[in-house]
């Protein structure tokens, strides 16, 4: 058994910061400087990382399989373009409003269907997801269906920044507000709460056993992430000022899902690697021509699967066990 | 009256090719446990080696169906043996990361073959009439989709029900191990149930031009629907697949058909509510 004080001691531990946890915001803050032409691309990046942050919750710490995130990422969206379109341009009460938007849809589907697993829950997921995007594009009148939402215009931040031509100011509010919800969702992870997610993902009949609320939980956590994806959704919607109905396509659902494969899954910072290689790679091969984009990254995602499962951080992790074990 | 008609004829016709790509799919995954999600491309696959083969090589519509059975079936048990029995022991996550990487590659590789274009469905000559069923007349070509299908379903009942490898099929989708012990090879098993599938599924798609069309995205864009199917119908059940596949068909051409702007609304709403009332589908085993 191990006693209060050492259980203590170990999630201190856990908790504890490290060094290399400085290098991704370091390196989003040298990108800045480094390639002022990319700033467009650079906020996208963010965007997609915060966005596979949010699954990352769900998938690899409670071991939820969602096929159909893209439904959170698309209200979030939805919801600041909307609120900006019919003349509220204010950007922080419009991320704050799409976070509570779409955290509710989460809580209220998660309640639903996190009653079902294995192929039954992918398929909900999928299913609400392309129920959503049936919607949007029916509702033509709020969301502009197929042409996509236009007359977004967005006031300054704080009334103090405007957003500028070449995506400075986006670039460095994406950052900002990826730094706020990193550190929620860490502390999240960190806390009993995320330890018990994680007790749930290990073995779900345990926790039934030990009385732990574990539906509840799952869907709480469902919500949580909901509204993490609404935030990234709204990031888009704001710095781009426009919202087209593949917010929330089974693509966008797909693209998330094998970011943070390639990134690793349950460590947070996979959503750092993942979404920079995913979205330089697709930036650069999709120039030569889809195909070669979709064959290369179909190529990935059989070889990551086959022999890097804990993706490009999992191997990164077995590079430095090995090395520390030469050295020893 | 005509509408209903015509969208029970139509839904019949799509439900059909639903059936024959979904039910290899539904097998595999009640005998292994194996979530494919590339099975589609089994199905494009086939729509591509029937097309290929009327066109190029002058044979003739039946023979080309036939050989598009066969091709696919041979070519998944190459893709089987060497590929998808390393998942067999994984998690779903792994076999939808893996599946999903199948898909895109097959995308590509077609466009790079045939082109990114939808391809014009071959309707021989002797199919290019109406047919009079007395109080009405109907597409030569759908009501001959809709008849081998039919016969095709019978078969399989037949086989399944009747003969031994059937049998061995029905015991090791109620319980793998159980079979497993008393002397079936279930291994094997699989191989053959996985091509049979996935050659069904070759027909369905090269039967199915005319219906789904057919453009290298096919296997991502019908993906959700067999999908669909799959679940609604339960794991492993063929009598749910071809309910679950007419029930969709219906429902979805009835959708399109009185609201095409959002006419699949009602498939995706009628899934949710299934599944959440039902999580193992309607025939599937708790």
């Amino acid at each position: 058994m191990i006693g209060i004080a050492e259980r203590g001691a170990f999630l201190r531990h856990r908790h504890r910061l490290s060094w290399a946890e400085s290098v991704p915001w370091i390196a989003a803050v040298a990108a800045f400087f480094l390639f002022p032409s990319y700033e467009t691309l650079g906020a996208q990046v963010l965007i997609m990382v915060l966005f596979a942050l949010s699954l990352d919750l769900i998938l690899g710490y409670a071991g939820i399989i969602s096929l159909g995130h893209a439904a959170f990422f698309g209200i979030g969206a939805y919801t600041a373009g909307i609120l900006s379109a019919q003349g509220w341009g204010e950007p922080i009460s419009g991320l704050v409003l799409a976070a509570i938007v779409a955290g509710i849809a989460g809580f209220i589907s998660g309640w639903a269907i996190l009653r079902t697993t294995g192929l039954t829950l992918l398929m909900l997921t999928l299913c609400f997801a392309e129920l959503l995007r049936e919607i949007a594009n029916e509702q033509e009148h709020y969301t502009g269906g197929d042409d996509g939402l236009r007359g977004i215009r967005m006031d300054p931040i704080f009334g103090v920044f405007e957003f500028d031509l070449f995506g400075e100011t986006a670039y460095l509010y994406c950052l900002a507000v990826l730094f706020i919800m990193f550190v929620v969702a860490r502390a999240i992870v960190h806390s009993p709460f995320g330890q018990s997610l994680t007790g749930i993902r290990e073995n779900i009949r345990r926790m039934h056993a030990v009385g732990a609320p574990v539906h509840l939980k799952l869907v709480t956590i469902y919500a949580i992430s909901a509204a993490m994806a609404g935030v990234a959704g709204a990031l888009l919607a704001q710095t781009t000022e426009y919202v087209g109905l593949t917010v929330l396509s089974f693509i966008r659902s797909g693209d998330v899902l094998i970011v943070i494969i390639l990134g690793g899954f349950g460590r947070l910072y996979g959503a750092f690697i993942g979404a920079p290689l995913y979205m330089v790679l697709q930036d650069q091969l999709a120039k030569q021509s889809p195909e070669y984009w979709l064959f290369g990254i179909g190529l990935v995602l059989v070889v990551v699967v086959m022999f890097a499962p804990r993706g490009v951080l999992g191997l990164l992790e077995d590079l430095g066990a090995r090395f520390r074990r030469d050295s020893r | 009256m005509t509408a209903a008609l015509s969208i029970g004829f139509d839904g019949l016709a799509y439900a059909m090719v639903l059936f024959l790509i979904s039910v290899g799919m539904s097998v595999t995954m009640g005998l292994m446990g194996f979530a494919n999600l590339a099975h589609g491309a089994f199905a494009m696959l086939g729509g591509y080696l029937a097309i290929t083969l009327m066109r190029e090589a002058g044979i003739p519509f039946v023979g080309a169906i036939v050989l598009a059975f066969v091709g696919v079936a041979l070519i998944s048990v190459v893709f089987e043996r060497t590929l998808y029995r390393r998942f067999y022991a994984k998690g779903e996550l792994d076999q939808v990361l893996f599946t999903i990487g199948l898909v895109f590659m097959s995308i590509a590789v077609c466009t790079l073959i045939w082109g990114p274009v939808n391809v014009v469905p071959i309707v021989p000559d002797f199919l290019k009439t109406q047919v009079d069923l007395g109080f009405r007349e109907f597409p030569a070509y759908r009501t001959f989709l809709i008849l081998v299908s039919l016969a095709i379903i019978v078969a399989l009942w037949y086989g399944l029900e009747r003969t031994k490898v059937g049998a061995q099929i029905r015991a090791a989708v109620n319980n793998r191990r159980m079979a497993q012990s008393i002397g079936i090879d279930v291994d094997r098993l699989f191989t053959i149930t996985f091509a049979l599938g996935s050659g069904l599924a070759g027909i369905g798609g090269a039967l199915g031009v005319e219906v789904l069309g057919l453009t290298p995205f096919y296997a991502l864009e019908w993906l959700v629907h067999f999908m669909i199917v799959v679940a609604v119908g339960g794991l492993g059940s063929i009598r749910g697949a071809f309910v679950a596949a007419v029930l969709i068909g219906v429902i979805d051409t009835a959708g399109k058909y009185f609201f095409p702007h959002a006419g699949a609304f009602f498939l995706f709403v009628i899934t949710i509510v299934v599944l959440l009332w039902r999580p193992q589908g309607l025939f599937g085993r708790a």
